[in-house]
């Protein structure tokens, strides 16, 4: 992310390929007024808001992912271009739904018990919802009951779990456990995440994945999705 | 076999390099600890943590130390940290962070439920907010993202080591700028000081 001030350009003034180019840009810039006169200007044009969405803004983000994953971006800075793929997702989120999307599937996602962390959860809450998916958030510090209630009412496909705080996420091995007591944990995919974490310690509480980023969750979520929906039609 | 009148090297996050020194000073430990501290800064950045302290550890016993213990908590590194003293044979406080060990780790395991939504500062946070985590955090330039660091903490609970009226005074500014309710609980070094006093012992 550069410290000097962007150049102003007249965003209506370029051809969609450029204006898709400049908007991975002010998403790596986090100019949230941008995007969201980009994504009016694109809808204008006749743009599908699927297309909008994936075409500008999550392959935006995705690009952002990939320099935070490498270092390069911290978390200021995403946080700054998800603000501003916010922007954009509040105007495509009703055109979405009117125009019948693709949904991948439905998420329940949370942050354990004592732990109040929410900005990885909240990023990939986004990045999952821009890739298809249903996404029913239920907040920081829930205990196992929160857990279940969400299970139980909105049926989803896949359980999110996120902890910022070692002493926090031993938390997500009750949950999986009080899944397996009470004979559910086969009918989700059970995601987990946070700085802390790491493989060895999602295969040992039993979830199915550990995932280091948003970018990440969303391509484990896409894959377990589908073998989950192979190993149904071979059954 | 480690020469028993060598002193014990203290490997410390920056942040507690003014507290073990004065610590030292205090209780006459100068002939058995001495001090190398990381950059403070590694706070923001958990994952850098292990491999930091094991250059360190490799670079103090090059320079002749056989006595090494760690001033760090698990600082959320998720266990790596405890993986990397477990190779190379060297101890640590016991404690996930310096806010319990600073509070002593059982009061604040206690403590763990009712503090759930609060902010910590110590003594060197309350000196260093400004930069370690205002202009870290970018708060500086984007005070924007003030809702989405700080939204969920109700509290800022300054655990002071010494008794500073400035401190004092910085840490309720800072709780007020965050607009977030202030607590004061001066609970000194904690396990730090008898931890150091056993190493000093050994």
């Amino acid at each position: 992310m550069s410290d000097t001030p962007p150049e102003d350009i007249d965003l209506n003034s370029l051809n969609d390929e450029e204006l898709v180019q400049q908007m991975h840009d002010d998403l790596y810039d986090g100019l949230k007024e941008e995007i969201e006169e980009a994504v009016h200007i694109l809808l204008k044009r006749g743009w599908m808001p699927y297309r909008v969405l994936t075409e500008a803004l999550v392959e935006g983000m995705r690009i952002v992912g990939i320099d935070f994953r490498d270092g390069i971006l911290f978390v200021p800075e995403v946080l700054l271009a998800a603000n501003a793929m916010k922007g954009g997702m509040v105007i495509l989120r009703p055109l979405l739904a009117e125009t019948g999307a693709p949904r991948l599937g439905k998420m329940v996602i949370g942050t354990v018990k004592g732990d109040i962390h929410d900005i990885g959860k909240n990023l990939v809450g986004m990045m999952m919802e821009g890739a298809g998916f249903d996404v029913i958030d239920i907040g920081i510090n829930n205990p196992v009951e929160d857990y279940l209630a969400a299970l139980e009412e909105h049926e989803p496909d896949i359980l999110g779990m996120s902890a910022l705080l070692t002493t926090t996420m031993p938390y997500m091995k009750v949950v999986i456990e009080t899944m397996k007591e009470k004979g559910i944990r086969e009918n989700y995919i059970v995601l987990v995440g946070g700085a802390p974490l790491n493989e060895e310690f999602a295969e040992a509480i039993g979830a199915d994945a550990y995932c280091r980023d948003a970018a990440v969750a969303v391509e484990t979520a896409k894959e377990l999705i589908a073998r989950k929906h192979n190993q149904m039609a071979s059954a | 076999m480690a020469d028993p009148a060598a002193p014990t090297l203290l490997i410390a996050c920056g942040a507690l390099a003014r507290e073990v020194l004065a610590l030292i000073e205090r209780n006459g430990w100068g002939d058995r600890l001495r001090l190398t501290c990381l950059p403070a800064e590694l706070h923001n950045y958990p994952r850098k943590i292990p491999d930091a302290v094991r250059a360190r550890i490799h670079r103090a016993r090059a320079d002749g130390f056989e006595r090494i213990f760690l001033l760090y908590g698990d600082c959320g590194t998720g266990g790596l940290l405890d993986a990397v003293l477990a190779e190379e044979g060297v101890e640590r406080i016991e404690g996930p962070h310096c806010y319990s060990f600073f509070s002593g780790n059982e009061a604040f395991a206690a403590n763990a439920d009712e503090d759930v939504t609060s902010f910590f500062l110590t003594d060197f946070l309350a000196r260093h907010f400004d930069k370690l985590i205002w202009e870290g955090l970018k708060l500086h330039k984007h005070e924007e993202l003030l809702p989405l660091y700080f939204g969920n903490y109700e509290r800022i609970v300054y655990i002071a080591q010494e008794h500073s009226e400035e401190l004092q005074r910085r840490a309720e500014e800072i709780a007020a700028r965050l607009n977030l309710a202030y607590e004061f609980r001066p609970v000194g070094y904690g396990d730090l000081e008898s931890t150091l006093a056993g190493t000093a012992a050994q």
